[in-house]
């Protein structure tokens, strides 16, 4: 055969077979491979949205802290959520208003904690995968979070933990990853959206060209949300040369406002 | 849940006790049996490849030592005997296990034997070695430079006119407010338990996971130039390339906050990874830092296969004992003043 007409038969195999396991939906892009054959998400990622600060559409506002005025005042963004919002519960809904209208006390960005999932994917900062056929390691800038992706022994999570415990698997073009294990202290956003420790998060990350990723989450939660919900939006590789993930160390920099009140008063 | 798995949880989440056993002394401790680590091993071995091409490094391990740092001054040789190092180990388990009294608060809260946090159950690679330095030859710090001692005294001047350890949250250590473990660096020392490290590699990078404090370092092996002068990381700036079957990481661009035994913020750490079986890493290090000591100096710690999985190590969210040991002082400071105001006004 033709060495043209063989590279051209195996290219549209390639297509035909990512659409089919695509799940009906029409997708035409084929990311490059791993060494063991799967779809190669190596890199250093980005989300491009104002969801840190409300997952859920919201208008430009005035930052929560007077003295940074503009520079820390509310992005403006659209929903991330498939139907708009948030299917709370009604006593949800209440505490959700309740922790908007205290998220200078209780934001737990706010004191450096790790952010769990799926927050933790777009704060506004980059992350970086390192991949392997046993693990995928998610490296994120904030707080140094981590995740171990277990893709080859699956395990119930020992207990329970900020980041959850993450099994995944292919489902052909997609790295399909799913969390349980969740404590019940992050948030989603700076809005004060929230869930319980029973969170289940899965989510979907499907290579849209060479330099994005769809993202995708399913998330439920029967103690606040009336039913599963899921958000989407696109990942950016970070294209600069010299990208890398820098020091985000940020315990040191709420110790004050964690610990201030503890320090010694001076003696008289 | 398994109360007694809670407990463990709870201890290792407390940072009280990270700092209780990273500054508890071992008297005369010293190394377990087994082989030299320092030999020609590495060249009688070769490590599988990763599918790009990198010796492969990959795995848990486990850098638990019972070596110390220094020399003991008792100690006048570079290598103990089997039987020496047996009976070292020995003794290191017995003043461990002495350490927990049953029934007793202790038990709660350092009973490590019975969690197998002890290093007698960890996973632990041979060393004959009666200290982690090698160079120089002694097996002890080189002799602080001038400039050296001129800091040392700089910064216990300074310490001191900070006021006491619990006056403020920014006095206490590094390790109990959850920022940086010592022992962790790098360069990367073992402690009294959770040494786990988990080590990947992909196409152009070496990642390095460590247990504690889940720090992570992402080392590009692109050799692109080191982060500018002015940007300083708790964790340097990192760079990595291959020699033959090693790992080098070059790390500079330190903070003077770190300090790592006293060095200053322009300590040149050398980091040499190399596999000398398939269960054993061979991590050496070398320091070098004329504004601190006269000559540079290096160390060596065998890294041992471990089984995992390593878990999230969420310390500073968890930090009821930094909080605690604050509000203790507090407390202590009011009754004190209370009861001195009794004693000037007796009813």
């Amino acid at each position: 055969m033709q060495k043209w007409l063989k590279r051209a038969l195996t290219v549209s195999l390639g297509l035909a077979l990512a659409v089919i396991s695509a799940g009906g939906q029409t997708r035409t892009y084929r990311a490059p491979r791993a060494a063991d054959g799967k779809p190669n998400f190596n890199g250093i990622w980005q989300a491009l949205n104002e969801a840190y600060w409300d997952v859920e559409a919201h208008a430009a506002a005035p930052s929560p802290v007077l003295e940074l005025g503009a520079a820390h005042a509310v992005a403006p963004g659209l929903s991330i959520i498939d139907g708009a919002t948030i299917p709370y519960k009604p006593q949800a809904l209440a505490k959700k208003q309740e922790n908007f209208a205290n998220r200078l006390k209780l934001d737990p960005e706010i004191k450096c904690y790790l952010p769990g999932v799926p927050r933790a994917n777009y704060m506004p900062y980059p992350f970086q995968v390192i991949q392997g056929p046993k693990y995928i390691m998610m490296i994120y800038t904030f707080a140094g979070a981590v995740r171990t992706i277990y893709m080859d022994a699956h395990k119930e999570a020992p207990a329970d933990s900020w980041m959850g415990w993450s099994n995944g698997h292919w489902d052909g073009e997609t790295l399909v990853v799913d969390t349980t294990g969740f404590n019940d202290q992050t948030w989603f956003d700076r809005a004060g959206n929230f869930h319980s420790d029973a969170l289940h998060v899965v989510e979907r990350f499907t290579a849209a060209s060479r330099d994005h990723l769809l993202y995708e989450a399913t998330i439920e939660d029967p103690n606040v949300f009336t039913r599963p919900w899921k958000i989407s939006m696109l990942l950016y590789r970070r294209l600069e040369k010299n990208a890398q993930i820098m020091e985000f160390r940020c315990v040191e920099f709420v110790e004050e406002l964690i610990y201030g009140h503890l320090r010694k008063k001076p003696s008289r | 849940m398994n109360h007694r798995f809670l407990v463990l949880v709870g201890s290792l989440v407390v940072p009280a006790a990270v700092t209780w056993l990273s500054t508890m002394p071992v008297a005369g401790q010293t190394r377990s049996a087994g082989a030299r680590t320092s030999g020609s091993s590495a060249k009688t071995y070769t490590a599988p490849r990763t599918p790009d091409g990198q010796p492969d490094l990959q795995g848990i391990w486990s850098n638990t030592t019972i070596t110390p740092l220094e020399r003991p001054k008792d100690v006048t040789k570079e290598f103990f005997t089997r039987e020496e190092a047996l009976e070292a180990a020995k003794r290191v388990a017995a003043q461990e296990e002495e350490q927990t009294e049953p029934g007793t608060v202790a038990d709660v809260h350092y009973d490590f034997t019975q969690f197998g946090l002890d290093r007698s159950q960890a996973a632990m690679a041979l060393n004959l070695r009666t200290s982690l330095i090698f160079d120089p030859p002694d097996g002890r710090l080189p002799p602080l430079s001038a400039e050296g001692q001129r800091r040392a005294a700089e910064r216990a001047a300074a310490r001191k006119s900070r006021g006491g350890l619990h006056d403020a949250v920014q006095n206490e250590p590094l390790g109990a407010r959850c920022i940086l473990m010592d022992r962790n660096g790098p360069p990367m020392l073992g402690g009294a338990y959770n040494n786990g490290y988990q080590i990947m590699q992909a196409p152009g990078y070496v990642m390095i996971l460590t247990e504690m404090l889940h720090d992570v370092r992402v080392i590009p092996l692109d050799g692109r130039p080191h982060l500018p002068p002015n940007v300083r990381q708790w964790t340097g700036s990192y760079r990595g390339h291959w020699e033959g079957q090693t790992l080098v990481v070059e790390t500079t661009n330190l903070t003077d906050k770190f300090a790592f035994q006293g060095a200053s913020e322009n300590m040149r750490l050398t980091e040499r990874f190399t596999r000398v079986d398939d269960d054993t890493l061979r991590y050496q290090f070398t320091v070098e830092d004329p504004a601190t000591w006269t000559r540079p100096w290096s160390a060596e710690v065998p890294w041992k296969k471990d089984v995992g999985p390593l878990f999230e190590h969420a310390c500073h969210e968890g930090n009821y004992g930094l909080y605690n040991t604050l509000a203790g002082a507090r407390a202590e400071e009011k009754r004190a003043a209370e009861e001195a105001a009794k004693k000037r006004s007796p009813k």
